[in-house]
C-alpha cells in the first residue's frame, strides 16, 4: 500500500519568486522507511515544510497525497490529524506552555478531530510517562515549559516523545541527527526504531550516513536542485559517505 | 497661578456636586487638605503629558458613563475559596451579610466610613500621606479627589505573619455606580499578609490604597480587575517600603472600556525590594478596550531591587498604554531597578503605546529596561498546528505562553495558577 505520494512537485517560496522544488516524485509504501540525503540548498526541509504545511510556500504544481488523500489544502492540524508527523530540524521553544499539557492537548486535538474519544488525564500520564522512560526524558523535562532550557540532544527526544505519543502514519524526520552526539544519536534511533511498523512510514532527511547506521533504510534518494536525481538501496548512502556527492550528481546530471 | 479654562470648568464641574463626607473625625484634615490641593492641581487634561495616551473624560466626567454589570451567572469570581475572610463592597457600599469568615490573628481590619471617632493615629497618620508624597514630581489630581471624597475603605493593621490571604471582592450591580473608596493598609515589622482583590467597584470607580510596609515586613497583593466591558477604572496604589521589605504586586486585567492603574512605589528603607507586575487582555470586538498601567519607582535608599513587568494582549482595536519610571536619587548606589513592558497585537487594528522613563542621578546602580511590541510568533504557532492543534487554540496557547513572565511574578503558585486557568477559560470561549 501507498502511504506517501508526491507527484512532479514544484514548490516556489512566496516571498521571493524563488523555485525551490522543479518536479519531485517520490512514492513511500507503507511500512517502509526512505532517506533523502543531498547537499545542502537541494530543497530537503523545504520538502519537509511543504508537507507538513508551512506557510510561505506556494506550490505551482504537481500534488502529494497521503494515503490516497490530497494534503496540500489541508491545514497543519488537519494533516497532523491525518497521520503525517514532522520533526523539526529545530523544534521551537514556547515558554509558559507546560510539555504535558502541549502534548495532551495535542493529542486530544487529533484525536478529536478524527472522532476518537479523548484520552483521561490517569491513561494520559501512564502513556506519557512509559514512553519518556524508553527516551529517558525525565519528570522535570515533562513539566518543564516545552523545550525551553532543553539542551539539543533532549530537545530531539523531546520530539521522539511527540512522535511516540501521537502514533503518526508518516513521520518525516527532518536532520533529526545534527547537533547530537554519538550517544544521543542512538537514543533517538532506538526511539525511531521502536515506532517501525507495517503501518507506519518514514522519510528520513540527513546530510550524514551515520543516522542511517542506526535507523537502517529500505531506500534511499538523493536530492539535488529540487529534484531526486537518484534512487537505491542502503548502498547510495555508503557511496555518498565514501565519495560525497560530487561524482553521484555528475551521473545524475 | 489661573488653571488653564478648559482644566478649571472640568474640575469646577466634577467638584459642584461632591461633599466631604465626615464632619468631623480623624480624617478630616487630611481630606480637607487634600481637596484644596485638588483645586489647586485641577483635574486632569488630555494636554497634560500624564495623560497622553489616555483620555481621561470619563474619570473626571461629573457623573459616571453608563456601564452595564457583567452577568453575574457568567462565571465566578476568581479566589472565592481563597482567603480566610472575604469583605464585599457592593457598588461602593459595604456589604455586611455578604461578607464572611473570621479575621485571622494577626490583622485587624476596621472600615473608613464608621472609625471616624475612634483614635486610630495610624490611620489618621497616613491617610492621604502617600497619596500627598506621591503628587511631586507629577500631579495625580484624581488621587487628590479621592482623598478627600472617600466614602468608604478598609483599614488593615497588620501585626504578624499572616498565612491565609484577606481578600476584597468587589460587586458592580448598578449600571450607575460610581464608588470612590480608599484603602489603608500597615504592616509592622516583620510581619507578612496576601492581599487579594476580586472584580470591578461600580460602573466607574476611584480607589486609593495606600500601603506602608514596615522594616522586614512583606506584603503580596494580587488583583483581578474583572472583565466588565463598560466599566471604568481608575486606581492607585502607593506604597512606602522600609528597610529590607518586599511589596509584590500583580494585576489581571481583562477588557474594560477604560482602566488606568497608577502604582507609585517608594524605597524608603535599605534593601527592599517592589516588584509591580501586571497582564492585561483587551478584545475590541463588541466594546472599546483602553489599558493603562502607569508606574512610578522612586529609589531613595541603598541597594533596593526593584522590577515593573508588564504584558499586554490586544486585538479588534484595542489601546492598551505603559508609562513607567524608575527614579533613583543620588545616594540609591547599588539600586538594582528592571522594567519590561511587552505587548502581543493579535492584528493591525490594535495598538501599543509605551513610554519607558529611567531618571539616575546615583552613579553606581544597574537599571535597565525594555519594551516590546510584536505579533505571534508564526514558527511557534506552525509548530503546535503541525501537532494537531487547531489554530485558534494555538493561538490561545502562545497568548498564555506570552502572559507566562507576567503570571511569574506571583509568587503563590497556586494563585497564579488559578489566574492562568481563569485566562485560559476566558480564551477558550473566543476560540471557534
Amino acid at each position: 500500500m501507498t502511504m506517501l505520494e508526491i507527484k512532479n512537485l514544484h514548490v516556489e517560496l512566496e516571498e521571493e519568486n524563488k523555485k525551490i522544488l522543479k518536479g519531485v516524485d517520490l512514492t513511500v509504501e507503507t511500512g517502509k522507511v526512505h532517506a533523502i540525503m543531498g547537499p545542502n540548498g537541494s530543497g530537503k526541509s523545504t520538502l519537509s515544510y511543504v508537507l507538513s504545511g508551512r506557510d510561505g510556500y506556494e506550490v505551482t504544481d504537481g500534488s502529494a497525497t497521503l494515503e490516497g488523500e490530497d494534503i496540500l489544502d489541508m491545514d497543519p492540524e488537519e494533516r497532523a490529524a491525518a497521520g503525517m508527523f514532522l520533526a523539526f530540524q529545530y523544534p521551537v521553544e514556547i515558554p509558559g506552555v507546560g510539555n504535558m499539557t502541549f502534548l495532551r492537548t495535542a493529542l486530544n486535538a487529533q484525536r478529536k478531530a478524527r472522532g476518537e474519544p479523548e484520552v483521561s488525564s490517569a491513561d494520559f500520564l501512564k502513556m506519557v510517562r512509559a514512553k519518556a522512560k524508553d527516551l529517558q526524558i525525565d519528570a522535570d523535562m515533562l513539566k518543564r515549559p516545552v523545550n525551553v532550557g532543553f539542551s539539543g540532544g533532549e530537545k530531539k527526544r523531546n520530539e521522539i516523545l511527540q512522535m511516540a505519543m501521537l502514533e503518526p502514519k508518516m513521520c518525516i524526520l527532518d536532520e533529526t541527527d545534527s547537533g547530537l552526539d554519538v550517544d544521543a544519536m542512538k537514543l533517538v534511533a532506538q526511539g525511531v526504531n521502536a515506532l517501525r511498523d507495517e503501518g507506519r512510514a518514514f522519510l528520513v532527511i540527513t546530510h550524514y550516513q551515520r543516522l542511517l547506521d542506526h535507523i537502517r533504510p529500505d531506500v534511499v534518494h538523493i536530492m539535488s536542485d529540487g529534484r531526486i536525481v537518484k534512487t537505491g538501496g542502503p548502498e547510495l548512502a555508503l557511496e555518498v559517505e565514501k565519495n560525497g556527492y560530487g561524482d553521484l550528481l555528475a551521473e545524475g546530471a | 497661578m489661573a488653571l488653564p479654562k478648559a482644566k478649571q470648568d472640568a474640575t469646577d464641574a466634577r467638584l459642584a456636586d461632591l461633599e466631604i463626607p465626615v464632619s468631623g473625625g480623624w480624617s478630616l484634615a487630611a481630606r480637607q487638605d487634600a481637596a484644596e490641593r485638588l483645586v489647586q492641581m485641577g483635574l486632569p487634561q488630555p494636554r497634560d503629558e500624564y495623560w497622553r495616551f489616555t483620555r481621561p473624560k470619563d474619570l473626571i466626567a461629573p457623573e459616571a458613563p453608563a456601564a452595564a454589570p457583567m452577568d453575574e451567572s457568567d462565571e465566578n469570581p476568581v479566589f472565592s475559596d481563597k482567603g480566610a475572610c472575604t469583605l464585599v463592597f457592593r457598588d461602593g457600599v459595604f456589604d455586611a451579610d455578604a461578607s464572611d469568615g473570621d479575621l485571622p490573628a494577626g490583622v485587624a481590619i476596621t472600615r473608613l466610613a464608621v472609625s471616624q471617632d475612634n483614635d486610630i493615629d495610624w490611620a489618621s497618620a497616613l491617610y492621604g500621606k502617600l497619596e500627598l508624597e506621591g503628587q511631586t514630581p507629577v500631579q495625580r489630581p484624581l488621587a487628590a479627589l479621592n482623598t478627600a471624597f472617600a466614602t468608604d475603605g478598609l483599614i488593615i493593621d497588620v501585626t504578624d505573619k499572616v498565612e491565609t490571604p484577606i481578600l476584597i471582592r468587589y460587586v458592580h450591580e448598578r449600571d450607575d455606580s460610581d464608588p470612590v473608596l480608599h484603602h489603608l493598609v500597615r504592616l509592622h515589622a516583620d510581619t507578612e499578609l496576601t492581599l487579594l482583590e476580586v472584580g470591578a467597584p461600580g460602573a466607574r470607580c476611584n480607589t486609593v490604597m495606600e500601603v506602608d510596609v514596615a522594616n522586614d515586613a512583606t506584603l503580596h497583593h494580587v488583583r483581578d480587575q474583572g472583565r466588565n466591558h463598560d466599566r471604568r477604572t481608575n486606581t492607585h496604589a502607593f506604597a512606602k517600603l522600609g528597610a529590607r521589605s518586599t511589596y509584590k504586586s500583580f494585576t489581571l486585567s481583562l477588557n474594560g472600556a477604560l482602566s488606568r492603574n497608577e502604582q507609585i512605589v517608594s524605597f524608603t528603607g535599605d534593601d527592599a525590594v517592589a516588584h509591580v507586575a501586571g497582564a492585561a487582555i483587551g478584545d475590541g470586538k463588541n466594546d472599546p478596550v483602553h489599558h493603562d498601567d502607569t508606574v512610578f519607582v522612586t529609589h531613595d535608599a541603598l541597594r533596593c531591587e526593584s522590577r515593573q513587568v508588564f504584558k499586554k494582549v490586544l486585538k479588534n482595536g484595542a489601546v492598551g498604554v505603559f508609562q513607567g519610571k524608575i527614579l533613583v536619587k543620588k545616594d540609591a548606589q547599588k539600586t538594582d531597578g528592571y522594567q519590561i513592558s511587552q505587548s502581543l497585537l493579535l492584528d493591525d487594528d490594535s495598538q501599543f503605546l509605551a513610554k519607558p522613563e529611567l531618571e539616575i542621578y546615583a552613579d553606581d546602580v544597574a537599571c535597565s529596561h525594555g519594551s516590546t511590541t510584536g505579533a505571534i510568533d508564526e514558527d511557534a504557532l506552525f509548530y503546535l498546528r503541525s501537532r494537531g492543534v487547531p489554530k485558534p487554540r494555538a493561538e490561545d496557547l502562545l497568548v498564555l505562553s506570552f502572559l507566562a513572565e507576567a503570571l511569574q511574578e506571583i509568587e503563590d503558585e497556586t494563585l497564579a495558577d488559578e489566574l492562568n486557568e481563569r485566562l485560559a477559560a476566558w480564551l477558550g470561549r473566543h476560540a471557534v
